[in-house]
């Protein structure tokens, strides 16, 4: 396959030509192959400048401002998307709902990880008892769908958290809610690829090395064996955040997941739902749209950032 | 000279589903400072095992230390806790591994490995541990070292790689080095080199060394004392001049005649091997493991093990038979 000889030959070629490429270079080589990702950095980027920089531009007072006088007017100079059923402006809403939904996918992506490392590496490393327990455990997560454990618990948790105010923005405290449900039911897949690798790297005989220099466990778990894992975390974690804002948007369309004012791409969807066909598409187009354009992205940046980085995906 | 390291009777066995393997059977030795004990013997006759289970590396189960103690300036490391033995191992005893192509972590630089032991062991800052790094790198003789440390494992050749392993070793100036076949993976030339660094670096820190091998070649240049181990079982010990000149056991005597002579002529002389294969460790015979393979055997190898007497000054033998006395045939 030709990937995989390009692929090697920049790495012999480090070893012996004088200035050695490092690992990220080579990285950021191969990420550049990929045309897809890079578009779906640039998009990336964009949305991101879109989201906190418009912030500079429209406040978030303008964005939860209604006016029932102008409700669901269309898109127009005043309001470039139109404005929803109480007369809300929808660009504004894009603005900072994409804040919260982009927040919700980093953050809930940082519990997931932690905790898909966690257990991975405990089971993983110890193996045994341990790891039994633990993987029937996981195994019994992944059967139970997603969607099913989100809506039971966003159920169940939804309005214990009292709103808060951090730098003089109140937020509703369903968006801690959602963003811990979301993290503690994703971790599944990535506690697997963190198990698998360490099964195969604790066996290692420079892990034995690392013991042999009185290392203690804790280093040598998170300091010599998680190191050969980041490759597959930083992918997985990386795609997980797509996930992460899909799974919000799926039950903000629910209407279980962030309760207004606080907008979100996801419950923008619901508002427009009973509007579907009323001939009034502008309601769920954008936020629609900037979901799509977002999750398409990261996911490409994803494939790429697997191709750049994890060397066991070159040969599928 | 005093006694460093005291190693009675120690026995080890792991527990497979295939069955018991008996590695090591008792064996007892002592080690004083500043000397060299070589081990040799052939693949799978307990000399790694042996020196794993003294550091506590065995992994417990399938592993067990049936019995033994081993005294380590009075503490016995064999019941000694893990937090007790981390700080041992790298500290007190470093360890070299056979293959340095696989002994590093191909993920971190070649600095985070070699600064990580004084770190941990003699509390240096980041700055410090890194200046210790440089000198360690010098001392291995690995030229610009400053540049070098941010370097990965696979930016070395394997002498290299070795060179780093021993720094790694040393880095705390421990009182042993446990040396497990270090020559073995690399080739000729390198092996040489890398003898003599042991032995330069060995005068300089007055740290006693202990050289598991099986190349009777690099025992002779490099060892004050020699332990022959067979099956799990120590069979012979000596001072290595007595051992090359009057090897008493019959493996030790295989062993050395199956050396390869500088002065022979090509064609002049076959290599000697010794016939058959050492014993299964699953199921050991009742007498002397090594009787199936003896061209001294006589009855009573075959119902009793001889155990380690001595047989002449510093100079001890497992073997009922005196093969000074007769002519072997």
């Amino acid at each position: 396959m030709m990937s995989t000889t390009e692929t090697i030959a920049p790495r012999q070629a480090a070893d012996e030509l004088a200035p050695p490429l490092s690992v990220r270079q080579l990285g950021w080589r191969r990420f550049r192959r990929h045309k897809l990702a890079v578009a779906g950095l640039i998009i990336l980027m964009v949305l991101i400048a879109y989201s906190f920089g418009g912030a500079l531009f429209v406040s978030e007072k303008y964005a939860n401002y209604n006016d029932l006088n102008q409700a669901l007017q269309p898109p127009s100079a005043t309001h470039p998307f139109g404005t929803d059923t109480i007369g809300r402006d929808i660009f504004a809403r894009t603005i900072y709902g994409g804040q919260i939904s982009l927040f919700i996918g980093l953050t809930a992506v940082i519990i997931e990880t932690g905790l898909g490392i966690l257990v991975g590496a405990l089971a993983g490393y110890y193996g045994g008892r341990l790891d039994n327990l633990l993987m029937r455990f996981t195994e019994a997560m992944i059967i139970i769908p997603q969607l099913f454990l989100l809506i039971v618990m966003a159920k169940f948790f939804g309005g214990q958290v009292p709103n808060f105010t951090i730098f003089g923005r109140t937020y509703s405290g369903s968006l801690v809610v959602i963003i811990v449900i979301i993290g503690i039911t994703s971790w599944m897949y990535l506690a697997r690829i963190v198990r698998a690798e360490f099964l195969s790297v604790k066996e290692r005989e420079f892990i034995l090395a690392a013991h042999a220099m009185g290392t203690s466990t804790r280093q040598v778990i998170f300091a010599h064996i998680l190191p050969s894992c980041m490759a597959a975390i930083i992918v997985s974690a990386t795609l997980s955040v797509a996930n992460a804002i899909l799974a919000e948007a799926y039950i903000s369309f629910l209407g279980m997941g962030v309760q207004p004012p606080t907008a979100t791409w996801g419950n923008m969807l619901e508002r427009a739902y009973s509007y579907i066909d009323k001939g009034v598409p502008w309601l769920w187009f954008f936020p629609a749209m900037l979901i799509l354009l977002t999750v398409l992205s990261i996911n490409f940046v994803g494939d790429g950032m697997r191709d750049a980085l994890d060397p066991h995906s070159r040969t599928v | 000279m005093t006694t460093l390291l005291e190693v009675t009777d120690l026995r080890t066995r792991f527990h497979t589903p295939e069955g018991t393997i008996f590695a090591v059977n008792g064996v007892s030795f002592s080690l004083a400072e500043g000397e060299t004990l070589a081990v040799v013997g052939e693949s799978g006759c307990g000399k790694s095992v042996t020196m794993m289970s003294l550091l506590g590396l065995i992994p417990i189960p399938p592993g067990e230390i049936v019995s033994g103690c081993a005294l380590f300036h009075e503490t016995d490391l064999l019941k000694s806790t893990e937090a007790t033995m981390e700080h041992v191992r790298g500290r007190e005893i470093g360890m070299i591994f056979q293959d340095p192509m696989t002994s590093l972590n191909p993920v971190l630089t070649i600095g985070q490995q070699l600064t990580e032991a004084t770190i941990k062991h003699l509390g240096l800052s980041h700055a410090q541990a890194t200046a210790r790094a440089q000198e360690l790198m010098e001392a291995v003789g690995i030229s610009d070292p400053a540049k070098r440390l941010s370097d990965y494992p696979h930016q070395f050749s394997g002498g290299m790689r070795q060179r780093v392993m021993i720094a790694m070793a040393l880095a705390c100036s421990p009182s042993v080095l446990i040396a497990d076949e270090p020559t073995t993976a690399l080739d000729v030339t390198i092996q040489a080199q890398i003898v003599e660094l042991v032995i330069k670096l060995r005068e300089q820190l007055g740290m006693a060394v202990i050289w598991i091998t099986h190349d009777l070649g690099v025992v002779a240049g490099i060892a004050d004392r020699v332990a022959v181990m067979y099956a799990g079982f120590i069979v012979e010990e000596a001072h290595v001049d007595d051992l090359y000149e009057a090897a008493r056991h019959p493996y030790t005597r295989a062993l050395i005649a199956a050396l390869p002579r500088a002065d022979q002529r090509r064609g002049q002389a076959r290599l000697k091997s010794i016939p058959g294969a050492p014993p299964s460790l699953y199921a050991l015979p009742p007498g002397c493991p090594f009787a199936p393979r003896c061209e001294w055997v006589v009855d009573r190898c075959w119902a009793e093990n001889p155990t380690l007497q001595p047989a002449a000054t510093q100079h001890q033998v497992a073997c009922w038979v005196d093969t000074t006395q007769e002519a072997g045939q």
